[in-house]
Formats: structure tokens, sequence, C-alpha cells
């Protein structure tokens, strides 16, 4: 059984290891899910993502800024089931704008530089995820939850 | 790549393929030397058969439920014995169950073979170990073989290889088996040599028994032991031990019988065939290179080498390594009869004598000299008594774990811990212990009248009072002194509690272990049906024993805990309140589990300089099946079980036996302590209470009144 420290590192290895995230927004009682390329501030309470404004998620996420994120390690293989470990990420969203769109796209950039032309898009929106919890799961049914101080 | 080669084929494989065991006998047999004719059974034939059957991830989780370094030994048997069932279960792939089915019928048809271990990764671990994996002797026929090999592969992740796992380089994606199926010898004689002692690098060591060598391995059988010059090769001393057993083939696999009296009074070779032996042995150095521990027997008055690998030191000397404790566990069905009769016979009605005696001397007659000497007697005797419980007492524990492995073997049950509902319902002490309180609580449940006075005034009728005394005494001190205030409110308070609930008995259904013995013993016939119901008898001995002798030793830590009490109450000249005194639940924990921190260990760290840490679900193992929902009562002294409710979840660091009295209230069992067979989990399967044990730091995470659901099917505690 992890302690804190040690659930911090599995958090801060999942959110660096890993691109990809899965995203749930929900609108008027229907959930959503969508996959998403997203990066993390060094003190992990703070996500961002881009979207381009057309989509289904950006439209939810304007209606109810309360999202869930996923983020997992596994591999597809039989030994994911003691291996892998997930986060579940509790927050909320809200577009970066001006300066902190500036901050957020270098975030964002410095770890998917292959997404510039994506997310410089002026149809493009940066999102910041303001994290509350992380719901650690390891050893494929061990959970403990991390809440961000503030 | 084979699933199957004959072991003359072997010689150029890699070892990967065909294991440690099979290559040095394929060399050998290249090289003049006589080994039985014999068959691999390669890693190829492990990874086919685990592969299909979806086996790795199993393994993994097994071994992933909690950090390998927080599993307990009893943690790590109950993996072990998990995983075998694992094997046991899961059908051979039909192409490969037919390639060995034909491969195994064309060489040895219905002949009787050996099933032993060829690991990979043994070299330099087995040698100091033997054993670490299992070996058949004396199979017939395919379907029997194939049965064998399977259970040679589930050994891979024995429990004595788990705890060498580091050194095995032991991993589920990496780790294989291969297997030897070798022809029975039919030996008269048989034996083990040394090339070097490992005691005097100038000597060597041959040992020698009547029948097979399985006896001498596993150490039911005492050996003829002779010492040889190496450089000589004559023979330096003899040592003849009492010869009274030996191992033959029984019908299927192997019988311990008493040996003939014309063969107990001669060794079973001679001094020029121990001589022969440790040329034997020189030879096979000369071919590796490096001096050899070689198995062999003589079959038809030739002698034969069974196995042979190199020597290596052994890797705990000096006996700080705790392991090698732990493997001296491991007890053969014979030794435990003999230590049963011991414990039963002897041990237990003297530990009983001594706690009596100790209690009634009458502590503040002694004057301070005396109560010294008192001081000291009474430390001397836990000490006495502490030493025999680890090394007479514990061992006892491997009878349940014998049969248990037994009754899997011969059921195949789709919960590898099925066998413990044979050995409920023994009579324990704890239990028997605690049918005197449920008598007090009975009595007030059927007299409300009485009920109400107890609540009142504290105090019952004369009938009731004669009870409660006697309770008193039987508890000794758990619940204090009879005299002490706390300890009579809080065991009213308890008992008030209890007869508002409905009564509740230990035994579970009867009907059902009924039908699972009658389901058990219809698997044998004749005499291998007296034999399972001498191991049944054994290990519900040993469960029951096991689980009293806790009790005596409580007795006598209490005893202890009373002298060194009046001690310094005489020196701080104030008298002190016994609320029911549970220090000694941490010396037994200590003893049974000599890696475990006393008192479950530091709080972990449960936030850091941005988190909050709160733990939400918590793995542990399924120790008693069921399902409850309650607030959490985190007991950490005996006094905390006096304010305990009907239904509450009891949270603990270790049950122990002081405690039992409040399980039947609870609504269900967590502790820390992990393992089927440790008291929490025998008690609370008496009473049909869901129970999880081996939640890491239990007593930290979980806070009294904290909304518990403990799923005692998977082994899993989930906080609301």
């Amino acid at each position: 059984m992890e302690d804190a420290p040690a659930l911090e590192r599995i958090v801060r290895e999942l959110l660096s290891s890993q691109r990809l995230a899965v995203l749930a927004t929900e609108t008027r009682g229907k959930p959503y899910t969508s996959l998403i390329a997203f990066a993390a501030a060094p003190d992990l309470t703070t996500l961002v993502f881009a979207t381009p404004r057309p989509t289904r998620k950006f439209s939810n996420l304007s209606e109810n800024a309360r999202i869930s994120l996923l983020v997992d390690n596994r591999s597809n293989r039989e030994e994911d089931f003691a291996e892998a470990a997930a986060a579940t990420i509790l927050g909320s969203v809200r577009e970066a704008t001006g300066e902190e769109r500036e901050s957020s796209l270098a975030l964002f950039l410095e770890k998917h530089p292959y997404l510039s032309s994506f997310a410089r898009s002026p149809n493009c929106a940066i999102f910041r995820v303001e994290v509350e919890a992380f719901y650690v799961v390891s050893r494929f049914q061990s959970v403990s939850e991390l809440h961000v101080r503030r | 790549m084979k699933v199957l080669l004959p072991i003359s084929k072997a010689v150029g494989e890699d070892r990967a393929l065909v294991g440690g065991k099979t290559l040095a006998l394929a060399r050998l047999g290249t090289a003049g030397f006589k080994v039985p004719k014999a068959l691999c059974v390669t890693t190829e034939a492990y990874r086919r058969f685990v592969e299909s059957g979806g086996l790795r991830g199993a393994i993994a989780r097994e071994l992933g439920r909690k950090r390998f370094e927080d599993m307990r030994w009893e943690e790590i048997w109950d993996a072990a014995l998990r995983i075998r069932t694992l094997f046991d279960r899961t059908a051979w792939p039909v192409d490969l169950d037919t390639e060995l089915r034909e491969g195994v019928r064309s060489v040895f048809g219905d002949r009787p073979v050996a099933v032993r271990s060829s690991a990979p990764g043994e070299d330099g671990v087995t040698a100091s170990f033997a054993g670490l994996h299992e070996s058949f002797l004396n199979v017939k026929g395919p379907a029997a073989v194939l049965d064998n090999v399977r259970r040679v592969f589930a050994s891979l992740w024995s429990d004595r290889a788990l705890l060498y796992r580091k050194e095995l380089r032991l991993t589920p994606t990496g780790s294989a088996m291969a297997v030897l199926v070798q022809e029975m010898i039919p030996a008269k004689r048989s034996g083990v040599v040394f090339g070097v002692s490992p005691s005097d690098p100038a000597q060597a060591v041959v040992e020698s028994v009547w029948g097979l060598n399985e006896g001498l391995v596993d150490g039911t059988v005492e050996p003829d032991r002779w010492i040889l010059c190496r450089r000589t090769g004559r023979v330096i001393a003899h040592h003849a031990p009492v010869r009274e057993k030996r191992v033959e083939p029984g019908p299927a696999g192997t019988v311990l019988s008493s040996l003939p009296p014309d063969l107990s009074g001669h060794p079973p070779i001679s001094d020029d065939e121990a001589c022969a032996v440790f040329q034997l042995a020189l030879g096979a150095e000369a071919f590796f290179g490096s001096p050899q521990d070689v198995e062999w027997c003589f079959g038809n008055e030739v002698l034969h080498v069974l196995q042979s690998r190199p020597v290596t030191t052994r890797s705990t000397p000096d006996g700080s390594d705790d392991r090698s404790w732990y493997l001296s566990l491991k007890r053969s069905f014979a030794n435990l009869k003999t230590l049963r009769t011991r414990v039963e016979g002897e041990l237990l009605p003297a530990m009983a004598r001594e706690a009596e005696a100790l209690a009634s001397v009458d502590l503040p007659a002694l004057d301070d000299g005396e109560l010294e000497e008192e001081v000291r007697r009474r430390e001397a005797a836990v000490r006495n008594w502490e030493g025999i419980y680890k090394n007479e007492f514990i061992p006892l524990a491997h009878g349940a774990r014998l049969f248990g492995q037994f009754y899997n073997d011969a059921v195949a049950p789709e919960d590898p811990f099925e066998f413990t509902r044979l050995l409920s319902g023994t009579g324990m002490l704890s239990l028997e212990r605690n049918a005197l309180l449920h008598e007090l609580a009975q009595r007030l449940r059927t007299d409300r009248l009485l009920a109400d006075r107890v609540a009142r005034d504290g105090r019952g009728d004369a009938g009731f009072e004669s009870r409660l005394g006697r309770l008193f005494q039987e508890y000794g001190d758990v619940f204090g002194s009879e005299g002490s205030e706390a300890g009579r409110k809080g065991i009213l308070s308890l008992l008030l509690e209890m007869s508002r609930r409905p009564l509740g008995a230990p035994g579970g259904s009867a009907a059902d272990s009924a039908a699972l013995r009658d389901r058990f013993f219809s698997r044998f016939d004749g005499e291998a049906r007296d034999f399972a119901a001498e191991l049944l008898g054994l290990a519900r001995d040993c469960y029951r024993l096991r689980d009293d002798d806790n009790i005596f030793l409580g007795r006598l830590q209490v005893a202890l805990a009373r002298v060194v009490e009046e001690q310094s109450r005489r020196a701080s000249g104030r008298g002190r309140e016994g609320a029911g005194r549970i220090g000694h639940a941490g010396t037994i924990e200590t003893l049974n589990d000599p890696s475990a921190p006393p008192g479950g260990g530091d709080p972990p760290v449960m936030e850091s300089a941005s988190f909050l840490q709160r733990d939400r679900q918590l793995v542990g193992h399924p120790a008693g099946p069921g399902f409850a929902q309650g607030p959490a009562r985190v007991v950490r002294k005996t006094a905390d079980l006096f304010d305990f409710r009907a239904g509450e979840i009891l949270v603990c660091d270790a049950v122990d036996p002081n405690m039992t009295f409040a399980i039947p209230l609870a609504g269900g069992v967590v502790e820390r302590r992990g393992g089927m067979l440790i008291h929490g989990a025998i008690i609370a399967r008496e009473y049909g209470i869901p129970c999880v044990t081996g939640i890491p730091d239990a007593v930290h995470r979980i806070r009294t009144g904290d909304m518990l659901s403990v799923d005692g099917y998977l082994g899993i505690v989930t906080r609301a």
C-alpha cells in the first residue's frame, strides 16, 4: 500500500509518460468521452489541452465545466492487471486567453511539438484544467485519493 | 520449438529450454555415466500451457496484490496455493495434450516414472535449498504424468521458490519451467554424495538410505553417513543412525514403511560401495569441472545417477536469514504426527500447569525480595515457552497446509481454501471460552428485568454474578481484574450489546461440511482412504492446537505482566487500574512472523506539500467469505472493545485470542496481519463473518466511524 509521496510519484510518472488521456464531459445528462493530448504543469495541479471549437467536447465544456480525465499506462497485456496504474482526475476547466493562452500553449507544445500547427490554429481553444483530486488505481484494485490542498 | 525431447537429444540444447537438471544428466549420459531413460517436457510446453490458460496475468495479479516486501510468509504460502490450484484447474491445450500424451506413452507406456522439476534458473539456489520445486515419484500412465507435470510447472511458484524470487529472478513474464520424466529405478538402496563436504573442503560426504531417496531428501529417513578423504578416496568415518523406516513405491506415489528387522541391522551400502559412490562424484566433477552434489541409487546392483548439480555454498550459514527458519517449518506427515503427540500430550498441559502455578501465587503477600525473584522466574518461564512456541507450535501449523494441498490435489476445488471448512468445529479453547460469554448474554436476552437491572445498577442477581465471576476467571486478565471498575463496566456494556442481538453461534452449516467431507473421501479407496482420514484428523488437531497455544502463551504473558504491575504499583505507591492488557499480542505476532514490526509499524505518511491522501479501496486477502457494510471500530487495546456495537467492522493490527470474544458481535473483520490460517480468520470463519486480512497499515488507514464495505470473497475493503 502506497503512502502520499509514493502516490505523488505514480501520478507524476503517469502525467509525464503518457501523451493521451480520456476526457469525460457531460451535457444535459449525457456523458461523452474523447481521447485528447495533454500536458501537466510541474506542480501537477494544472493540466492543459487543446480542442477546435466546432467539436462536441467544446460544446459540452461550454455548458458544463466539470470534467473527469483518465490517464493510465496499460500496455494491453495480461500483466496490466497487476502492473498498470491509472489516475482518474476530477476538476474543472476554463478556456485560457491572452497571456495565459501563450503560457499554456508553451507548456502544451513542449510536450507535443508535433502538434504545433494544430494547437496554434486560430480556431483551436486552449483549456486549463484545475485539478481537485487524483484517484489513483494500482495493483488492479487498490484505490487511493490525492486531494489538492487549496 | 520442441515441447518434448528424449534426454539423449537434449545435450546440445539451451539450458533455457530444458533446464539445468536435464542438461546435466544428458551430458553425463553421453559421457558413459549410467542415467535413467528420460524425456524432457521443455519450457516451450510451459509457455504454451500458461499462454493458452491466461495464467501469466493471473500469476501477476496474485503476486501483485501488494508490495512483495509487505507480504508475510503465510500470505506467500496462500498465494502459492492459489497459483497451484489455478494450474490444477487449467486444461492442457488439445494439441499439446495429444503431443505429450503420445510421447510419454510411446516411451514409457504405463511403466512407473519419476516426474522431476528441471528449472532453467535454479542453479546456485537449489543446491543450497534443495526442494524449492516439486518432484513426484512412481507415477503411472500418461494421464497421471500430465497431471504431475502441471504440478511441477506450478511449483515454479511454490512458497519456497517465491521466498527466493530475487535470487531466482522470478517474473511472471520471463520465468518458465521444464520437467524431466524419468524411468523409475526400483532402487533398494539410494543416497546422495557431496563431492565436497560443506564443513571441510578436504572431505567428501556420502549419505545412504534403504529404499528410495525421497525419505532422505525430505528428512523423514535418517541416513547412514560416511566421511571420506578427497585425496585418498578412503573412508574416514561412518556414522550409523537408528534405522527404522524406508520409502518404497506404493500403488501410486510412495509410502513410508517400517524397515524389516533383517535390514535395520545393516547399513544400506558397504564401505567399498561408499568409495565407489564417491568415485562417481569425482567422475562427475572431472567431467563438469567443479565439485558436484549427486543423487544416486543402486538399481539391479548398477550405480545410477539420478541428478547432479554443482556444489554451492550455503547462502545462510549463520542463520541470520529468517528464510531458513521458514523453510524448516515444512514438515512431513510422520514428523507432524510425532509433533502433535508431543504438543497435545506434553507441552500444552505443561504450559497450562505452569500458568496455573503462576496465577496461584499471592503476589501482594510477597516481600520485595521475593517479588523480584518472582519477576525473574516469570521472565524465564515466558522466554522458555516463547522458544518452544517458535520451534514446536508454529511448525504444527503445517499440518493444515499439508492437508490443504492434499485436499486440493484430490478434489481440485474452485476455492483453494475450501479445505478449511473441514477443519472447523474442533472445540477450540477460544470458542469454548466464548460460550460462557454467550450464556450470560442469553440470560440478559431472555430476562429483560435482569437486563434492565444490570443496565441500571451495574449488578445482576446472584446467579448472574456468580457466572460473571467465573467469566473473569476464565479470561484471566483480559478484562482487567474482577474488582476493576472499568473492566466490569466494559464487560457489562458488551454483554448488554450482545443481548440486543439475535443469538449467533459458531459452526456454519454442518450439512455443507459433511457433504464436502463425503466428496473428499469419495476420491479414495481402501488404504488411500485410511490415509486421507488420518491426514484430515491430523490437520484438524493441528488447526485446533495451533489456536489453543496462543491462549496458553497469553496466560503466561499475563502472569508476567501482573508481577511487573505489582512491582510498579509498589514503586509508585498507588494502585493501577488494569483496564485490559493486550500488549502480549505484539509478542505473539513477532514470534509468528519475525519480520513483522511490533504493533504494526509506523503510520504511513498521508500527506505531502500539495496533497492530502485518502484511501478509498484497500486490497488484502479474502480470508472469510461474505459481504458486510458497517461503521469501523479500530481496536488497539482490549478496552476499545467495550465500546463495540453490534454490526461494527472490527479493524485491528492482529486479532489475538484475548479479543476473540467481540467477534460474534462484529459485522466483519479486517486486519493487517495476512493469511488464511491465522487466528482472526479462523474465528471469523467459525462464526460465518466476512473477513479480510493483510490490509497494510489497517489501523492507520482506517478510522473508527468510517463506513466500510468488507468483501470477504475478493479480499477488498472499501471506505465510503
